[in-house]
């Protein structure tokens, strides 16, 4: 029970996080050069005029009082108008937001399914040419920009082999057939029976997905790796051996169960970290997610959207984080 | 080197110096013996040296002017009229490019080494030292920037201060001290109850002195491994910046932006975009492996 008995102390610490958070939005939306005020009433509006605007944006208002509205505001979803497509920034991020879901999980599923096998590996053959493949892969991943990796892979596989669809979520003819209930167009199309429409959004989102998943398969290749190499020394590997426990048995069923608590984290983290690398991928992909909504903003100078996915990416990372966390203590009763 | 006495390296390498600054060149020497058995990262030395050379002589070294147009030579391929590495969609030479572009590459990393590790240093061994609610604080503030993915908020930021290579250089630093702190922090924590800095407190040596003189000079080592490990993160965030058009702006030859610009043409002329993306992917790579290889020759902890 001491889990409970900590848990507000935890809360107050992601709550103190995310206010932080806030604290450092609010401070860029500050610091930008560009007088609100003026963007509301032009540069020629007369002086009574342009301070009653001032007295109603609240900008008279000490600071501490302003930071209070805006937290006020956040937390309940007003991030305000969007200047681009000119409405509420909230609901401009909830329509662009499963499409980054979709990529960053068929990116984290890629990083899973080959990440783990390849640390593994690595770990079993220490030192050994799959240890070295597994080495090189995450020193690559460590240093290749994924922009670049993107479009070389757009070169190679969609304008060379032609194995994979272009830029964009969806073929112009496929557009519109499928009614977005969860947003996940996969999903959707899968519900709607539509496969024709399904096999076209799974051949966008393969080279994407693939080019992020990479990032996650250095990293949880290299974690695995290091985790499983601290497993296969302690006693118990030595004792199931003596025993005559086959070594695909102790690698797979004995080592892996104890890998497999702070692997949960690793994936957790992983996953928090592709959007980042999301926003990147995005505009090479012309991918109609929140990394493209956020560039697309920043260029356009539009700052309430810009602060609110901000807000929602750094949102996100702690909540993953806190969840990751919580999973831990849960899994491992050592934790406990 | 001067020494060249016959006996210089077994002067380097004795068990007994004669002086201090013999014993200082010493465990450097010794340093540099097991650096150079890493192959990989003597690799990386070796580009990195070069990427500063060629920033260096870049007027020497460039075949062409990097930013004239020419435009009856745009998107020539690779090797053809004297263009080695071909030309863009204005005609200029991407070879020149990428050989100034080194500059801006540079002068962004070591900028922004400059700007950070310091705030960390000064953060970390600060919160070490004097613990306490000074060491919450701090710390808490360390850990709200380390909540965000550091490139979303230097775009944040970015999209406040104006694009630009100034912008960028200080979006990225204000995204990149709070690893720092930490270890400058960590290391602060195992030497502030040392018997030596005992011995400066009752020497009358006050906070500020302690700090920059005894405590700050023991965080180096470490400090220095990190920030050669994160120059390949800098060049990939700066990189990202300009592609997306927001750190260098045109006609600067940043790479970042040079790959953005070529983007249209990859599918008829491949090597406008790929060349200076690989280039990006050399310099990082080599600060990979130089910070790997520094890391076990400074930090025999971190060794895995």
């Amino acid at each position: 029970m001491t889990a409970l008995r900590r848990a507000p102390g935890f809360l107050l610490q992601v709550g103190l996080t995310l206010l932080g958070l806030l604290a450092v939005t609010f401070f860029i939306g500050r610091v930008v050069p560009i007088d609100p005020v003026l963007a509301v009433v032009g540069d020629q509006a007369p002086r009574d005029v342009y301070e009653a605007v001032r007295i109603e944006l609240g900008l008279d208002q000490p600071l501490w009082w302003q930071f209070w509205v805006y937290v006020q505001k956040m937390v309940t979803g007003d991030f305000g108008m969007s200047l681009v497509t000119n409405r509420p920034v909230i609901e401009d991020i909830a329509r662009v937001f499963p499409a980054t879901l979709e990529l960053a999980t068929f990116a984290t599923i890629i990083g899973v399914a080959l990440g783990v096998p390849m640390g593994i590996a690595g770990a079993v053959w220490q030192d050994r040419w799959p240890d070295q493949i597994v080495r090189v892969v995450g020193l690559v991943g460590y240093s290749v920009p994924i922009f670049w990796l993107g479009i070389v892979g757009l070169l190679v596989f969609y304008g060379i082999l032609g194995w994979v669809q272009g830029p964009g979520r969806l073929g112009v003819f496929f557009e519109d057939i499928v009614q977005p209930v969860t947003g996940v167009l996969l999903v959707d199309a899968a519900v709607a029976g539509e496969w024709e429409v399904f096999w076209n959004a799974f051949g966008h989102v393969v080279l994407p997905s693939a080019v992020l998943g990479y990032f996650s398969v250095a990293y949880i290749a290299r974690m695995t790796r290091s985790f499983m190499l601290e497993q296969l020394t302690q006693e118990y590997v030595v004792t199931a051996r003596a025993k005559g426990v086959s070594e695909a048995r102790i690698v797979w069923v004995h080592a892996l169960r104890n890998v497999s608590v702070p692997l949960v984290t690793v994936i957790a983290l992983s996953y928090a970290r592709l959007l980042e690398g999301a926003v990147l991928t995005e505009t090479v992909f012309a991918w109609p997610g929140l990394g493209r909504y956020l560039t697309t903003a920043l260029l356009a100078a539009d700052m309430n959207a810009v602060l609110g996915a901000t807000v929602v990416v750094g949102a996100v990372f702690v909540g993953v984080n806190l969840l990751s966390d919580l999973l831990y203590r849960l899994l491992d009763p050592r934790a406990k | 080197m001067s020494e060249a006495a016959p006996s210089w390296r077994d002067r380097l390498l004795s068990d007994a110096p004669r002086s201090r600054r013999e014993a200082k060149l010493g465990q450097l020497y010794r340093g540099w013996l097991q650096f150079r058995r890493n192959r990989l990262a003597l690799l990386g030395l070796v580009i990195v040296v070069a990427l500063v050379l060629v920033a260096a002589f870049a007027p020497w070294i460039a075949t062409h002017h990097p930013y004239e147009q020419n435009l009856a030579q745009r998107l020539l391929p690779p090797g053809s009229q004297g263009h080695w590495l071909g030309t863009d969609e204005f005609g200029r030479d991407i070879f020149s490019r990428i050989v100034y572009g080194a500059r801006i590459t540079l002068y962004i990393v070591v900028l922004v080494a400059l700007i950070a590790a310091p705030i960390g240093l000064l953060v970390g061994t600060a919160a070490g030292y004097l613990g306490g609610w000074v060491d919450a604080v701090l710390m808490r503030i360390t850990d709200v920037f380390l909540a965000f993915p550091s490139l979303i908020l230097a775009l944040a930021f970015v999209a406040a201060l104006g694009p630009g290579i100034e912008n960028a250089v200080i979006a990225i630093a204000l995204t990149s001290w709070p690893p720092y702190a930490r270890i400058a922090r960590a290391e602060t924590l195992t030497i502030r109850n040392s018997d030596y800095i005992a011995a400066a407190r009752l020497q009358g040596a006050g906070t500020g002195r302690i700090l920059a003189r005894h405590v700050m000079p023991l965080c180096l080592s470490s400090l220095t491994v990190r920030v050669t490990l994160d120059m390949a993160g800098i060049i990939l965030t700066a990189a990202g910046l300009g592609f997306l058009g927001l750190g260098a702006q045109p006609p600067l030859a940043e790479w970042g932006a040079m790959v953005s610009s070529g983007r249209r043409y990859i599918l008829d002329q491949w090597w406008v975009a790929t060349i200076p993306g690989l280039a990006i992917f050399v310099v990082s790579l080599a600060f990979n492996l130089l910070g790997d290889g520094l890391r076990d020759v400074m930090d025999p902890r971190g060794k895995k």
